[in-house]
């Protein structure tokens, strides 16, 4: 059955929104996942580190090059992931609507393509 | 908002709209009518105005419903009883009674007064959030055939006057094997379609696999819920190598265990884990069984003296020929296939597995491997002759032609 990643993307605002009210934002999350753990669909979930922590690879050159973070001109940060196996790519949606996401951060969700629809290399 | 959209909205809240309706009401016939009057409406007017929140919408709009009902069915009396009960109705839905509400549904709708087809619709429309096309879809079935086998269901659970509540604590392991083996029957037909052009049906097995999932997180000391939820999640995990481009079925001596699903085998070797306890039951020792091929890089390298014990212990604690049929081919495996032909030619001698094709499947193999070619060739096409599914039937004679 079809797997989604929704990708939670924050801003630098809605980062800091999110900090200043962690509390609450953990304790709706908890009730969220379980929801989620529930119904059936939930496969994985993680949150990221800020992202000054965390430094970026980079494969322009011939070698690949280590910077530190933050990213640059990136204004939306990945900042964690739910990964849900559910029946359609609305019930998706429909789950990314209520994530308890803070105020101008966005949800991109992505279809995660099962095995038979890779390009097959015979061998 | 679309059809498919109220479909997923309703997949997400089925479950416990029934379940707080069933409550309220006491009456699961009419808290389901009510919940599909609300989806009907909702399919009508969620494509002009979409509502703000739409759980909220579904759940408010059946409440409705199931108050209307109540009122054509009650006497003058009764309703001052329920006016006054309906403020009580707007209340949000209580989280921690919710749980024990959803479960109680599965045991409704998985109840032994219910014949076993009622069971699979109702669970699966009730519980899943399915509709009767996708349940139709599902079991290869008329729609006016799943309809029925609901309607027929919640009549025959208002006749018996089943409770809406926890089974008590003697029957309680009982009936959570009721259950687990609607949910099982549900991934089988998923796993190996009983009929049709397909070998396997994922989207069916989801159902079941995403059934128990809700089952284990609401029942989580129970360690066959998380036996089965293995069993489904190893055996789904080889789905993807288990048929060719063409659909044909790919044995698992010749399967690419490179395709294997490694993120199912994770979580099935996790809820196995779970499973182990207290000693493994009949759903914790197949899923043990299929943990074991999972953690095989080959055929030839899998512990099949370990699948041997498995199947033995299976045999004591859920004796079936089916079982027996099994421990030979592993005996096959691991010791060779004359002790294995032994298995097999005693279960036909009792003649327990009349009219399978499974029998005269593994006898053949196992003439074969032992040289003895034209009777090894009869078994294998009397196979194909009592073999519903074309794909294995196909395969059953390619195998018959290369004995001549």
């Amino acid at each position: 059955m079809p797997k989604y990643l929704l990708i939670m993307r924050g801003t630098d605002e809605s980062n800091a929104a999110l900090m200043a009210n962690i509390d609450e934002m953990m304790a709706t999350t908890r009730v969220f996942i379980e929801e989620m753990v529930k119904a059936g669909v939930l496969l994985a979930a993680e949150g990221l580190d800020d992202p000054g922590q965390g430094v970026v690879v980079d494969f322009s050159g011939e070698a690949p090059v280590v910077t530190d973070g933050p990213y640059g001109e990136t204004k939306e940060l990945f900042g964690g992931f739910f990964l849900l196996d559910v029946a359609s790519k609305q019930e998706a949606v429909e789950w990314a609507k209520r994530v308890p996401a803070a105020p101008g951060s966005k949800i991109e969700v992505r279809r995660v393509p099962g095995d038979d629809e890779m390009p097959q290399v015979d061998e | 908002m679309g059809t498919a959209d109220v479909e997923a909205v309703w997949r997400i809240e089925s479950a416990r709209i029934v379940a707080a309706l069933t409550r309220f009401t006491g009456d699961f016939g009419l808290a389901e009518d009510a919940a599909q009057e609300a989806v009907a409406e909702a399919l009508v007017s969620w494509p002009l105005a979409s509502p703000a929140n739409p759980a909220g919408w579904l759940m408010a709009t059946a409440r409705r419903r199931a108050i209307d009902a109540i009122r054509r069915r009650t006497a003058l009396q009764d309703r001052y009883a329920l006016l006054a009960a309906d403020s009580a109705v707007d209340e949000e839905i209580d989280p921690d009674k919710i749980d024990d509400d959803v479960l109680a549904l599965m045991f409704v709708s998985c109840h032994p007064v219910l014949s076993p087809e009622a069971r699979v619709a109702l669970t699966l429309r009730v519980v899943g959030g399915l509709s009767s096309e996708e349940i139709a879809r599902a079991f290869l079935v008329p729609v006016p055939t799943v309809q029925a086998r609901i309607t027929r269901g919640k009549k025959t659970i208002a006749a018996a006057g089943v409770p809406f509540e926890l089974p008590p604590a003697a029957e309680r392991r009982k009936r959570l094997g009721g259950v687990l083996s609607v949910i099982y029957v549900i991934f089988t037909e998923g796993s190996t379609a009983t009929s049709g052009d397909r070998l396997l049906r994922p989207d069916v097995a989801y159902e079941a696999i995403r059934l128990a999932r809700t089952l284990a997180a609401l029942q989580p000391a129970e360690p066959e819920v998380h036996g089965l939820l293995a069993l489904c999640e190893l055996t789904a995990a080889r789905f993807p190598a288990r048929t060719g481009p063409d659909g044909s079925p790919i044995l698992l001596e010749d399967q690419d265990r490179r395709r294997w699903d490694i993120s199912a085998i994770r979580r099935g070797l996790a809820a196995l884990a779970k499973a182990s306890t207290r000693g493994l039951g009949p759903y914790g020792l197949q899923a043990a069984i299929a943990a074991t091929h999972a953690s095989a890089p080959s055929v030839e390298a899998t512990d099949w003296d370990r699948i041997v014990v498995l199947y033995e212990a299976l045999g004591r604690v859920a004796p079936s020929p089916v079982v027996e049929l099994n421990r030979a081919v592993a005996v096959a495996m691991a010791s060779g296939p004359a002790q294995a032909l032994a298995i097999v030619d005693e279960l036909i001698a009792s003649d327990r597995l009349p009219g399978s094709h499974l029998v005269p499947t593994v006898r053949g193999e196992l003439l074969a491997r032992l040289g003895r070619r034209p009777e090894a060739r009869a078994q294998l096409e009397l196979a194909a002759r009592l073999c519903a599914n074309q794909r294995e039937r196909s395969v059953l004679l390619r195998k018959a032609a290369t004995l001549s």
